[in-house]
This record gives C-alpha cells, sequence and structure tokens, in this order.
C-alpha cells in the first residue's frame, strides 16, 4: 500500500519523531511504498543538519537521512513553516539574503501542496504530532 | 471503510482520549500510543472510561511505549490487544483511514 | 486525472496560545486549488478559533480570524462546529463569526457555511471522509 507521513513536531521535544520514524521503518520492512514524509509545523525542524546530540542518545536527523537514502523517499519540509523556524537550503538563503543553510540531506523544502498530494496521491495518510 | 483512531496523549493530561471515544463509530479501532498509553491501564479513574468503549471499538495499545515507561502487560485493561509497530503498520492498512487525536 | 477525495481537516485547540490553528488555515487555503471536497470541523477548544471579536494588538500576534470569512470564495463552505463544544464553553451560534458562501446553484445565493451539529453527527461525518489532518 501507498502511505504517506505527516511529522508535526520537531525532535526530542515531542515523540512525535521517532513514532513517525518507527513507523516509516516498519512499513517499509513490510514492503508497503511511502509516497511522501511531510514535515510540518515544528517538524521542519527535523530537517536541520545542524544538530549534535549526544553520542549517547539517536540522532534522529541523521536516522530519517539514512533511511531517506536506503529506501529513495521523498521526505518535504514546508517553505512557509520553515521560513518561520530557519530552516534553509542553499536556494532559499541566497533567495532571503540569509548567510547560511541548514536543510539536512535527503530533505527538501516545499510548498504546502505537496501536503494535499500526499493526501491525494496515498492509499493513508497517518499523521504524528502533539 | 472503518476508521483507525489514534490517541497519543495522556487522558490525564489531555481530553484527546474522551473525545476520541466520543467520536468513534462502532466497528472503529483505537491505538493507544506514546503518552497514551496510560489510559491502556486497569485501575485508574480512566479506566471505566475506556472499558465502557470497548463495547463498541476495539482497543490496541503500542508495546514499546508501555516497555519504554516501564508497565508490564499485565497492567493493561483485559481484552486491549498489546501489538508492535508492525502491528501499528498493519492497523493502519486494514482500517480504510486513520485520524490522529492529538 | 487524480480522484476527488473527502477532506476532513479537523480543529481542537484555541488559537494563539499554539500555532496550529494558524498554520491549519494555511493548509485549508492552499488545499482550496486542489479542488477536493474539502470540510472543516471545529471541536473541543478549536471552536475558539472562529469566535468574533479577536483584537490580538496587545499581544503582538497577527489576528487571523478574518481569513476564516475568505474560505467561501475558496469554495470551502462546509464547515462543522460541534454543538457540545459550544456548549460546554458556554458559546452559542451567535459568538460565532458569520461565515458565509455564495451557491453557484442557486443563483449565487448567499448562504452560511457554518452547520452546528453534534458530536454523534460529527462522528458520522468523519467515517464519510477518506483522509482527515489533524492539527
Amino acid at each position: 500500500m501507498k502511505l504517506s507521513i505527516l511529522v508535526s513536531e520537531g525532535p526530542y521535544t515531542h515523540q512525535a519523531s521517532d513514532s513517525a520514524y518507527r513507523f516509516t521503518k516498519a512499513a517499509l520492512d513490510k514492503g508497503h511504498e511511502i509516497f511522501r514524509v511531510f514535515f510540518y509545523h515544528d517538524g521542519v525542524n527535523n530537517g536541520t543538519r545542524f544538530t549534535v546530540p549526544p553520542q549517547d542518545d539517536r540522532n534522529l536527523q541523521k536516522l530519517w537521512s539514512e533511511l531517506a537514502e536506503q529506501h529513495n523517499l521523498d521526505m518535504v519540509v514546508c517553505i512557509a513553516a520553515a521560513q518561520r523556524r530557519g530552516i534553509m537550503d542553499e536556494n532559499e538563503a541566497k533567495r532571503q539574503g540569509i548567510d547560511g543553510n541548514n536543510i539536512a540531506p535527503g530533505f527538501r523544502i516545499s510548498g504546502l501542496g505537496q501536503l494535499i498530494e500526499a493526501g491525494i496521491q496515498a492509499d493513508r495518510l497517518v499523521t504524528f504530532g502533539d | 471503510m472503518t476508521m483507525l483512531h489514534t490517541v497519543n496523549k495522556s487522558p490525564f493530561e489531555r481530553n484527546s482520549l474522551q473525545s476520541c471515544i466520543n467520536h468513534a463509530n462502532e466497528g472503529s479501532a483505537v491505538l493507544l500510543f506514546e503518552d497514551g498509553i496510560y489510559g491502556a491501564l486497569q485501575g485508574t479513574e480512566k479506566s471505566s472510561l475506556v472499558t465502557a468503549a470497548m463495547n463498541s471499538v476495539k482497543f490496541y495499545v503500542l508495546g514499546p511505549d508501555l516497555k519504554a515507561r516501564g508497565i508490564s502487560e499485565d497492567k493493561v485493561i483485559d481484552g486491549i490487544n498489546v501489538i508492535d509497530y508492525d502491528g501499528f503498520v498493519d492497523l493502519v492498512t486494514e482500517h480504510g483511514k486513520t485520524q490522529s487525536w492529538l | 486525472m487524480s480522484e476527488t477525495k473527502k477532506f476532513m481537516y479537523v480543529n481542537r485547540r484555541a488559537p494563539y496560545g499554539t500555532v496550529y490553528a494558524l498554520e491549519s488555515l494555511e493548509v485549508v487555503l492552499i488545499g482550496a486549488a486542489f479542488e477536493q471536497n474539502v470540510c472543516l470541523a471545529f471541536l473541543d477548544d478549536g471552536v475558539y478559533q472562529i469566535t468574533k471579536g479577536q483584537d490580538t494588538k496587545s499581544v503582538g500576534m497577527k489576528n487571523f480570524s478574518p481569513t476564516y470569512n475568505a474560505l467561501g470564495d475558496y469554495d470551502v463552505n462546509q464547515i462543522y462546529v460541534e454543538k457540545e463544544s459550544l456548549e460546554a464553553r458556554g458559546l452559542t451560534l451567535d459568538d460565532l463569526l458569520d461565515l458565509k458562501y455564495e451557491d453557484e446553484d442557486d443563483d449565487w445565493a448567499e448562504k452560511d457555511s457554518i452547520r452546528v451539529v453534534s458530536k454523534k453527527e460529527l462522528a458520522d461525518l468523519m467515517d464519510e471522509q477518506d483522509v482527515i489532518f489533524s492539527f
């Protein structure tokens, strides 16, 4: 089956990103297709590569980036939510005159239409939030 | 199409479990996970809310979240199935749609 | 051509204390372009999102409540408000924004977008949807 995942909270503060990750991994291991993982609200904070969590704990950004690479996942960070919270890719940074960018590998910044499309194209949409 | 409802917050913190139960029609399923697992436990002020709902709705609880919080499965209300992430995926695909009560 | 699905946006939280009300509205507006069958549900504290008289000047936040009035222009005109949630909060329809749309099938007659429904009716409406967004 084709599944879409909505992650509405950032890493560590809420369990949402962990649960979403574990669910997504289980779905892939079972042979399901993940149409898209969409990060909204504080969920966009999962997509920064500037995190340095303690060594003895999981690194959520790396886990997502690695899962995306392993399975060719489409992981989208909402541009409006990202702008509010300071998640930038190179293009956005240039456009906005920001002196750096921080998007993590495997994540791309795009519009809310991608969330709607994720709902239309998938057989199921599951939301992980607070 | 039946609905899978998920509740991830404790019933002592939020009204999400109550709200979910208020809107879960007969034949639907409810998965308690993250802090929502506290709603699956015997001997709390919320237990009767859940056992009453179990007459028409099937309840599940996510084992990994019980374990993380140090809760043994024998503390779970009788009749609530303990499942893992694989089971969570199966619930999502078996039911027509999922509604998350945050 | 992709199928048309029934989408419900479920709103259960008060405005301003958290961002969810504003950012959910942003999804609704973008989503309107996709010509799906869209409805909104306001229940629990979500009913506070569409109350009249919001004045955010002294908290320094953007008052986005006028945007709800534009929903009719975006063909979003099925707005369900839960009766029990209103009653628990001592609210009536009079406390809510007067949300309207123009019915193109009825000579553009102006009609109310808000329908107050019981929790059972809302549960049944939820069961009819293909996709439910929770914010």
